[in-house]
């Protein structure tokens, strides 16, 4: 444990000199700023923002975390000609780098909504679950991206898996639901759609975003499928649920193929 | 002592060892030769756990690897191609290591020393020359004054003037009776450090035994003639 918290340190003490870290922290913080001084202290500032960290948030994780991964492959290789192990290793990495981008997340956005966005419409509750579900997605993007890591040897392969991953996730994703229920109006479509959105990461970060306010039917059809359904603490408690899973089970695949792995 | 028996690796249906077995002694200076894709990565990276045999077995020191770390702690290991977190300082890396090893670098400030790499330390790694990179990389192989030593094309990238302490040095681990792999395509460093060499070809060992053997056994004076007579003897 205690070598795996000093790799957690050293990486992070690499990213954070990181210039694209310090980027994704600076964009985060404008544009929070910014729809906080244009649309002020309404509704809308808060589905604005999580509408860009539904997007912004998996892509930087993955690309970082990909990009991350084969950058230090040398470095890692040279790591585990020391005495520790490689789950020690892989886990190190993945804790600093995961509190990076969770750092950078919260100080891009934690920061200017407590500064500029509290009072009026805009409740401690909603950060708060803001916060809770950017650092889901970052675990859970981050993890995907280890695995990917783990998985491919040719860098070119695994950015190319990272952008498609992300890509369906993000966008084709929501696109396929809405064809299958357009195209299957006619029948009882409900339990397999909320089937459906528990396999998709950024599909349930957004239903735990919509439960707790009243916006689902900003948020695409999946989001208003599941807030009927589960607009109770058994819905929140399925979704958590379902994101740690989402987390642990890319972290566990990776480390699995990590450990097997010819360098 | 490293001790290698029946070590088959194979990537797929390519062969990269094909059940190798070899002997090093301490207090021996082995080195490893071989064309690109013969096997030397892969023998090297075995013996340090980067790759998993398919079958055989290495033993250190009579401490058999069986995919647990802590037998790395009695090799010390200096990579063909030195790459480290590019914003990062040497000594940022060198503390790293330490901690992690949790270990007393009694040669640390010696090497130091000796590479002249003290006022490179506190510069970031992207700001470091190839060469300076090669001399933190000596560092970081040597410093814990391990039983065995493995470099892997050491020289490459470093001045005359480095490169012959980094052979002085080696020459050294003879009589501090260590074991020593040196793998490199620099003919003249084998013929000046090695006491041994084997030659590797498409995972197969071709002649494994001293130097002057190999020049008595193909009838050559020179280390270079005497291999390319041998790996064109393989390829009739």
């Amino acid at each position: 444990m205690k070598q795996i918290l000093q790799f957690g340190l050293f990486s992070l003490k690499d990213v954070s000199r990181n210039m694209w870290l310090l980027i994704y922290t600076a964009f985060f913080a404008l544009v929070t700023i910014g729809l906080f001084q244009f649309q002020g202290h309404s509704g809308k500032v808060i589905v604005s923002i999580t509408s860009i960290c539904l997007v912004l948030i998996p892509l930087v994780s993955i690309l970082f975390g990909t990009m991350h991964f084969y950058n230090q492959r040398e470095f890692t290789e040279l790591m585990l000609t020391q005495p520790v192990k490689r789950r020690t290793v892989y886990t190190g990495i993945y804790l600093g780098l995961a509190t990076a981008l969770v750092i950078g997340f919260l100080a891009g956005v934690g920061f200017p909504y407590l500064i500029f966005g509290m009072g009026g419409e805009i409740e401690i509750v909603s950060l708060l679950v803001l916060i809770v579900v950017g650092t889901a997605l970052t675990l859970i993007f981050l993890a995907v991206s280890f695995l990917i890591g783990a998985i491919f040897d040719d860098k070119g392969k695994g950015i190319a898996a990272a952008i498609s991953f992300w890509l369906v996730t993000a966008i084709l994703y929501d696109g396929f639901i809405l064809y299958i229920a357009t195209v299957l109006s006619d029948y009882p479509l409900e339990k397999p759609l909320l089937a459906l959105s528990m396999a998709n990461p950024i599909d349930l970060a957004r239903v735990v975003l919509l439960v707790q306010s009243d916006i689902a039917a900003l948020m695409g059809y999946t989001g208003a499928v599941f807030n009927r359904f589960f607009g109770t603490s058994l819905g929140i408690a399925i979704a958590l649920l379902s994101l740690t899973v989402w987390i642990a089970a890319p972290l566990h695949w990776g480390l699995a193929r990590f450990r097997k792995k010819d360098f | 002592m490293i001790q290698i028996s029946n070590l088959y690796k194979r990537f797929g249906k390519f062969v990269a060892l094909n059940e190798i077995s070899l002997s090093i002694d301490r207090g021996k200076v082995m080195g490893i030769i071989g064309p690109n894709g013969s096997g030397k990565s892969t023998l090297i990276k075995s013996i340090l756990g980067l790759v998993r045999p398919t079958s055989g077995s290495i033993s250190i020191d009579g401490y058999e690897i069986n995919g647990e770390a802590d037998y790395r702690r009695r090799i010390g290991y200096m990579p063909q191609l030195a790459r480290f977190p590019q914003d990062l300082k040497g000594s940022e890396i060198l503390g790293m290591i330490k901690k992690l090893r949790g270990a007393n670098p009694n040669m640390e400030k010696v090497l130091i020393d000796l590479f002249e790499l003290q006022p490179e330390l506190y510069k970031r790694i992207r700001a470091l020359s190839g060469g300076n990179k090669q001399k933190l990389s000596i560092v970081i192989s040597s410093m814990f004054d391990p039983d065995t030593y493995i470099f892997d094309e050491p020289t490459a990238g470093l001045d005359p003037v480095s490169s012959t302490r980094l052979k002085d040095f080696i020459q050294s681990l003879k009589q501090k009776n260590k074991t020593v792999i040196l793998a490199s395509h620099i003919l003249s460093d084998i013929e000046e450090l090695a006491d041994d060499i084997t030659l590797l070809l498409d995972g197969n060992i071709r002649f494994t035994g001293g130097v002057r053997d190999l020049k008595l056994k193909t009838g050559q004076p020179l280390l270079e003639r005497a291999i390319v007579e041998v790996l064109e003897e393989a390829a009739a």
